[in-house]
């Protein structure tokens, strides 16, 4: 079969370098401690011990974007955040994705109005989406159980083509030195 | 010393005679409605007679009476702590162009109110120190809480509508 057998004592186990990566990935997941609204105390509830996020890796927030991998979006943006947001997700270290927590986050919820974004996807990419208003911690955790689902069938050579793109915050102007970013804005 | 409704109407009509233009009472707290160009002086004046003693702006609002002339509105809230009695001074203001005097002179807490009442309504604060948007990032277009503003941000979705409208949508790309 595989090198098990010629090893002889079970001691090491093969698998592929795609399944050992994403294993990696999904539970040793950095969530970035950002709350926007009602939605970070549900979300502050579902690492606490009573829901205890740490059972799937994820017991600790960073409150450095660079140290995170993993952004929930807990709560509205308002047009004036829009720009905070986009800005950490930019220092965000790739791979990286995007949680929009609540109704809010996803649509805009019961917010139809001028101060509120109609929906996170309006400024960074969302990989998935919780409903509920505020979710319960277990709807939280049931959403981030179905991002690691999708970062495990995630393919390196897939992820690679998107990490090869220039990132939006940091251009590199002809000598090759890059270009602050608050050009951009 | 309780202060009575009349006998505040009475000592700012004795002072003042020509700038109230009428008056009213809501819940037992007095109205005043004033000439535009004298409201500071009269917030001076509630601040500093001692009969009186308005020491507390609690509140500036504004007010788009759409269809009304004049169409807007400006509304301080005063409170008298001495004396636990409180009045409203109300100011018109023209659709065309609508000024009203700042009093951030007499009350340095009426600056950020007052911002607020310009980043909401669009009316200018003459005499403010600087006004400029509170609330609203500062590249925005129109004043929200005006009446002519649409209510909604985007149209509400159906069954029907919904892949249109989501057609649409400026979503983020990586």
């Amino acid at each position: 079969m595989g090198l098990e057998e010629k090893a002889g004592d079970m001691g090491i186990v093969t698998t592929s370098l795609e399944a050992a990566v994403n294993w990696g990935r999904t539970n040793a997941m950095w969530p970035m401690l950002f709350g926007l609204a009602c939605c970070a105390i549900e979300m502050m509830a579902s690492q606490a011990s009573d829901y205890d996020l740490s059972r799937f890796g994820m017991e600790i927030n960073r409150a450095s974007p660079r140290q995170a991998d993993l952004m929930i979006v807990a709560g509205r943006v308002s047009r004036k955040m829009a720009p905070v947001v986009r800005q950490l997700y930019d220092q965000m270290s790739d791979p990286k994705w995007v949680i929009a927590m609540g109704d809010c986050a996803s649509c805009g919820g019961v917010y139809n109005n001028y101060a509120i974004v109609q929906g996170v996807d309006e400024i960074v990419p969302v990989d998935v989406y919780v409903a509920g208003c505020p979710p319960r911690p277990e709807a939280l955790i049931h959403g981030i159980i179905m991002l690691h689902e999708k970062v495990r069938r995630e393919k390196i050579g897939q992820y690679k083509a998107v990490d090869n793109r220039k990132p939006e915050a940091v251009r590199l102007d002809a000598e090759g030195r890059t270009v602050a970013m608050a050009e951009r804005r | 010393m309780a202060l009575e409704n009349a006998a505040v109407l009475e000592r700012v009509q004795a002072r003042f005679g020509q700038a109230v233009l009428g008056t009213g009472e809501f819940r037992g707290t007095l109205a005043l409605q004033l000439r535009p160009d004298t409201l500071p002086d009269v917030a001076a004046f509630l601040r500093e007679d001692p009969e009186l003693q308005y020491i507390l702006l609690a509140n500036v609002c504004g007010v788009d009476y759409l269809g009304r002339e004049p169409r807007f509105e400006v509304v301080y809230h005063f409170t008298s702590l001495m004396h636990n009695h409180r009045i409203a001074l109300k100011v018109g203001a023209d659709e065309d162009d609508p000024r009203v005097p700042s009093i951030a002179r007499e009350f340095p807490t009426a600056t950020f109110q007052e911002r607020e009442v310009y980043d909401m309504f669009g009316i200018i604060f003459d005499g403010h120190p600087d006004l400029q948007r509170i609330l609203m990032p500062e590249d925005w277009d129109g004043f929200p809480q005006r009446k002519t503003e649409p209510l909604v941000y985007e149209e509400v979705a159906f069954t029907f509508n919904h892949d249109e409208i989501d057609a649409q949508k400026p979503y983020a790309k990586e």
